[in-house]
């Protein structure tokens, strides 16, 4: 067993509130009429890896996403779905599950991560620098040419310093630095100590931490056992990887040299390929290794561990699904750009319509549109870069454009939406306006009513 | 074709009518002491860099890369400078032109500049140099580069020269022995951002400003660079000295003034060049590297035996060795690798030399080993010395058997005595340490200046300098034996300020290795330090990291109070600067305000810290016991009371250094403790703390914890005094 994967699928997050409910888990939420999990785990299933634990906060909800994954999965992965408590944190939960942890590497993806990047790459850069961590980046989607409906909120997300500050080397394969743009008051403080190792450091704040990781085994866990308050992979651990990576604490290093050592007595085959390691390792020498060496070159002095990156090549894609904006914007890339990822095969209008679906005359569906099982569509309706889901009602004379439109809505004569998203089973009444907002599950809203920019669903949440 | 460069001509011509010669700026005056003790004689340019005066490498280099008009500012022995140039080939080059601006008051770079400012003999770009630079880089390109930026803005007032250098990192020092620097760079534009050169060893982290990423998508953060100290500059770099007249050095305040108030937007950028060569001599680490770089042809073709102005031929034969031609050697004397031997010199049999610059007309005995080391003329090494990693100036003369140890630099006409052993680093010259008396320059420039100011020659005293330095030319007589041996003439210098620790760091002398594994430990330590630091610092880690906020006041915390900690030092320098070169008391004031604008503290803590200094002042006076201490406290609080005093405006502050008084009686100088009441005594007899500020203290301190109010215990007595006193008045 090579690599294990762990998939952090989260729970019922608060920012997603009101699209996720406990009926809806974050993992759940269908990205054109698939939920986005089976996004990280088709990927997956592409690398190859299809040994999983899938960690989910909340019983609840582990018990729907792993109802799901049984149903849809059953015979192409092999899935293990374990419940931990809400609100532990990233961290928290890899700690919950430690002891399922075996393989001597350990991928940690994000359930949420949207992406066309190969894990497989990913982890291939950590074995091939034996590095204690390696973080995928990817660079920070620029506003390209997006059409009228992205929202104002838009541009903001995409300012400088609301995503990572990463610090690089000159190779652009280890990670120096990282911290979350908006947590830095005002200075970026480097260490002196690293950036003298190595000489040059590039710091980026165009590139984004994908929240797809490789680790040591040996080394999570130790950083688990020993910062009981860490809780978040992505602000304690890798931070704190990062900067002690020329004074690592961290035992392993010891160890896993001794267990290598081992095995290279008992199975001479490996031995050959250890010196071949050694040796391509010993002609470019990483800052890490010069850094550890003595002062005259002599058996390392300092204990140093690797923390690597993996850029993303620019025209990946990669978006998470970590706010309602990510959530629209997400929809509308995987139907629109970035097709591909949707599994689905287009139309010569450039969308998708279920053959069950049913449009009344007079009706127009435009470019990068899905409709889903079982909708029905008035007379002179007009669906513009909109995901319609499954069993949706949708009366005459309504415009749809921008929005999502999840499962077994009923929307009535007369309505026009856009850049909103509604939820299933959700009502619209006759004639209702809406201009980017949120219709929570089950919400009905009265006929004649207009609104822009709000959150509509049940009281009792 | 024919037609569009005519084309193109018309546009430019308004260009051409302005169009001046290509200006440089040579400072023939490093403003530093460095190389002190031959400085005290000779200017720094003049001294031979293998052989050749060091302002003739730089001359060359103008010439050669274009510069017609040379304007060679002389400051220190200007007169030598002056006199040197007017005897040499450059004064009669044509469409090069040298013309010297001689002043006696310029105390650093700023004020050179400001100077020709005043003088309006620049009308264009210009390239601003030392005359102890050795570079051979062509400015074509650097120069086209910075003219295109300015075309496109006006604001790119600089382009900096600089060039790939590790620092070891161990030492962190470049191998031409300066600090490590560290650059941020915008990758694309090449824009400087971040300029830190005396680097605070104390701190392991670099702070860069967020907003600079907002501005720049990425940034190169480089500490494998040198600056080689060629500006490429614009008119404006002299009109920003004169509109600041507070910056003098050109890193230290120019580059970090622009970089970091960027009120005018004038901006720096930097020019890489990759395999020319272009280095500073900066002190006799560099002395030493550059010198073997030149013997070893990087710096080609400003080489020993190309001739270019103002050196005499030599041969270069196998193995990196240059012979001049007229040499007299013994045939059995061994001439190793890179080594130089000037003209008109004469070795003796088994003499052994290697890795050395011997100059002209020398006189080398025989059996003498030479390693490393750098002979300048007309010097005589009689039988069986030994030199290792030296420095020998014109006409000294060593005695028979004598030994250099590495590092030593013997200045001129010193005479070492026969069998005398000269020890690790020593500075030996005929002049006698100048010791600095009634400085009343308020800056600390004023140190650098000492040392370089004029001193016109050995033979006349050198009162007539504003009593800035005294050295005087004792009898030959009055020599004494013991200083360096029988028979010989000469001072050590006692090694000051520094100390003999960082010595090292800045010698011909290659770094020992006992030395490397110390400092290695050192750093060790350091880096647990800061990591611990950092720890704390870094919005993560430990902290529980429920609160955000609560974090980033932790980290303001952290900072704040390593500030203080800082700025109680800075305090404390500032304070023992006047105390032992009689700073006005108005100076110390000036100086300790701006302290406090920059470390952002309140005038309580001033108070406080002022406070500190002085206290420490009076512990460290030496005495026996505790009444002499009283004694030492009371005059030295009589001395420095008015200073005290005008930091304590209000009752808060007098509070504030009450328990400051407390917080040392504690912890750092527990001697006071027994000595609280009195003390408090003195404080309140010479005005310094009001009675209200005293009786506050002590009511504040009535509900604290027993241990808290050990000294309100002992100063009851006092404090009950001071009660009926303020009852009686009423």
């Amino acid at each position: 067993m090579d690599f294990q994967v762990v998939v952090l699928a989260g729970g019922t997050s608060k920012k997603l509130v009101p699209l996720v409910s406990k009926e809806v888990p974050k993992a759940l939420l269908p990205v054109a009429n698939r939920p986005v999990l089976s996004y990280v785990l088709e990927l997956l299933e592409h690398s190859n890896l299809k040994d999983l634990i899938v960690v989910v906060e909340g019983q609840d909800a582990a018990l729907r996403v792993g109802g799901w994954i049984s149903g849809a999965y059953v015979d192409r992965l092999h899935v293990e779905v374990a419940a931990v408590p809400e609100d532990v944190g990233t961290a928290g939960a890899l700690r919950a599950i430690a002891h399922h942890l075996t393989a001597n590497d350990i991928l940690v993806v994000s359930g949420d991560l949207v992406c066309d990047v190969s894990p497989g790459a990913v982890a291939a850069a950590h074995r091939r620098h034996g590095a204690a961590v390696t973080a995928m980046l990817c660079s920070v989607p620029v506003s390209g040419p997006l059409e009228s409906g992205s929202s104002s909120g838009k541009d903001k997300t995409k300012k400088p310093g609301c995503c990572n500050i990463i610090g690089l080397d000159p190779t652009k394969q280890f990670l120096l630095y990282i911290a979350t743009g908006p947590e830095i008051e005002r200075d970026i403080r480097v260490q002196k100590s690293i950036l003298r190792a190595v000489g040059q450091m590039e710091i980026r704040a165009d590139l984004m931490d994908a929240h797809l990781y490789a680790f040591k085994r040996a080394v999570l866990q130790e950083v688990l056992d020993q910062k009981d308050a860490f809780q978040s992979l992505q602000q304690d651990v890798l931070p704190y990887l990062v900067r002690s990576q020329l004074r690592s604490e961290l035992s392993l290093n010891g160890a896993p040299h001794t267990e290598e050592n081992g095995h290279d007595k008992v199975v001479p085959g490996i031995n050959q390929v250890m010196l071949s390691q050694l040796l391509a390792k010993t002609s470019t020498p990483s800052f890490h290794e010069l850094y550890a060496m003595g002062p005259n070159g002599s058996a390392p002095v300092r204990r140093t561990h690797k923390c690597c990156v993996y850029i993303a090549s620019q025209d990946k894609y990669c978006a998470r699904l970590n706010s309602i904006q990510a959530f629209s914007d997400i929809n509308r890339d995987v139907i629109g750009e970035a097709s591909h990822l949707s599994g689905y095969s287009f139309s010569a209008q450039n969308n998708i319509i279920h053959p069950s679906a049913e449009l009344g005359s007079k009706t127009t569906v435009g470019q990068n549109c899905m409709l889903g099982e079982g909708s029905q569509l008035g007379d002179k309706c007009s669906v513009k870069r909109s995901v319609i889901g499954r069993h949706c009602r949708i009366g005459s004379n309504v415009k749809v454009v921008n929005s999502v439109v999840m499962n077994h809505v009923t929307i009535s004569d007369g309505c026009s939406i856009q850049g909103s998203v509604i939820c299933s089973n959700a009502q619209l009444q006759e004639r209702v306006v809406l201009k980017d907002c949120q219709v929570g599950a089950g919400f009905v809203v009265t006929s004649g009513s207009e609104y822009k920019g709000e959150f509509l669903a049940k009281k009792e949440r | 074709m024919v037609q569009r460069k005519g084309s193109t001509r018309v546009s430019e011509d308004a260009e051409e009518l302005v169009r001046v010669p290509l200006q440089a700026i040579l400072l023939a005056d490093s403003f530093a002491q460095k190389f002190r003790p031959i400085t005290l004689e000779r200017p720094k340019v003049l001294l031979p860099l293998v052989n050749v005066p060091m302002i003739d490498y730089t001359l060359a280099w103008l010439e050669s890369a274009g510069i017609e008009e040379v304007f060679v500012f002389c400051c220190a022995h200007s007169k030598q400078v002056i006199n040197y140039l007017e005897n040499s080939h450059w004064v009669s080059l044509p469409h090069f032109e040298v013309t010297t601006i001689e002043s006696h008051n310029s105390v650093s770079a700023g004020d050179a500049l400001r100077l020709i400012y005043e003088r309006h003999v620049i009308h264009g770009d210009f390239v601003l140099i030392t005359g102890d630079t050795v570079s051979n880089m062509s400015l074509t390109q650097a120069l086209q580069e910075h003219k295109d930026r300015r075309k496109k803005d006006n604001n790119a007032v600089m382009t900096m020269v600089i060039k790939r250098s590790k620092p070891s990192p161990i030492t962190h020092q470049s191998r031409l022995g300066t600090d490590e620097l560290f650059m941020a760079i915008d990758p694309h534009t090449k824009q400087l951002l971040y300029y830190e050169d005396k680097a605070d060893h104390l701190k392991g982290t670099l702070s860069l400003e967020k907003m600079l990423l907002a501005d720049n998508p990425s940034i190169s953060l480089h500490n494998d660079k040198q600056d080689c100290y060629i500006d490429i500059c614009s008119p404006e770099v002299l009109s920003i000295f004169t509109d600041n007249f507070d910056y003098q050095h050109l890193r230290r305040h120019f580059i970090k003034g622009l970089l970091v108030d960027d009120i005018m937007g004038y901006k720096i950028f930097t020019h890489e060049i990759h395999s020319n060569y272009a280095a500073r001599i900066d002190n006799f680490r560099s002395y030493d590297t550059i010198s073997k770089d030149i013997i070893q042809r990087w710096t080609y073709p400003l080489v020993p035996d190309v001739q270019f102005l103002g050196n005499c031929a030599a041969k270069l034969e196998r193995q990196g060795m240059y012979r001049a031609l007229d040499i007299g050697q013994s045939r059995s004397a061994q001439i190793g690798p890179f080594s130089i031997i000037g003209n008109g010199t004469n070795i003796g049999d088994n003499t052994k030399i290697s890795n050395s610059v011997i100059g002209e007309r020398c006189t080398i005995g025989s059996n003498v080993s030479i390693e490393g080391s750098y002979i300048w003329d007309n010097v005589t090494i009689e039988d069986g010395c030994v030199l290792k990693h030296a420095i020998v100036c014109n006409d000294v003369i060593m005695k028979s058997g004598a030994v250099l140890e590495p590092g030593v630099i013997l200045s001129f006409k010193v005479v070492i005595g026969q069998e005398f052993v000269v020890p690790a680093y020593s500075k030996v010259s005929l002049l006698q340490q100048p010791t600095k008396q009634d400085s009343d320059e308020e800056l600390e420039y004023a140190d650098h200046n000492s040392g370089v100011e004029e001193i016109p020659s050995i033979t006349s005293t050198v009162d007539k300098l504003n009593g800035v330095l005294t050295c005087k030319l004792p009898e030959t007589e009055a020599w004494s034996t013991s200083e360096v041996g029988s028979g010989g003439v000469g001072y050590i210098w006692s090694i000051c300020e520094g100390g003999h620790e960082e010595e090292w760091r800045h010698s011909v002398a290659p770094t020992p290795a006992d030395k490397l594994t110390e400092v290695m430990q050192a750093t060790d330590d350091d880096l647990e330090l800061t990591t611990q630091g950092s720890n704390v610092l870094l919005p993560s880690g430990e902290l529980v990291p429920d609160s955000n906020s609560n974090i980033s006041e932790d980290d303001d915390n952290e900072d704040s109070r390593d500030d203080s900690v800082y700025f109680e030092k800075e305090v404390e320098a500032t304070f023992l600067r006047a105390v032992h070169e009689n700073v006005k008391e108005d100076h110390v004031i000036l100086e300790v305000n701006s302290l406090r604008l920059s470390y952002n503290m309140t005038s309580a803590d001033c108070a406080g810290a002022l406070f500190y200094s002085v206290m420490k002042l009076a512990l460290e006076t030496p005495c026996n016991s505790n009444s002499e201490l009283l004694k030492n406290v009371a005059s030295v609080i009589t001395r420095w009371q008015k200073l005290i005093k005008s930091y304590l405006q209000s009752m808060d502050e007098e509070i504030e250094v009450i328990l400051k008084f407390e917080e040392m009686c504690l912890e750092s100088a527990k001697e006071f403790s027994a000595l609280f009441a009195q003390i408090l005594h003195i404080l309140y007899e010479k005005d310094i703390l009001q009675e209200d500020a005293i009786l506050k203290w002590a009511s504040e301190k009535e509900g604290a914890e027993e241990s808290d109010r050990v000294f309100v215990k002992q100063s009851e007595k006092f404090i009950q005094w001071l009660n009926e006193a303020s009852e009686e008045e009423d």
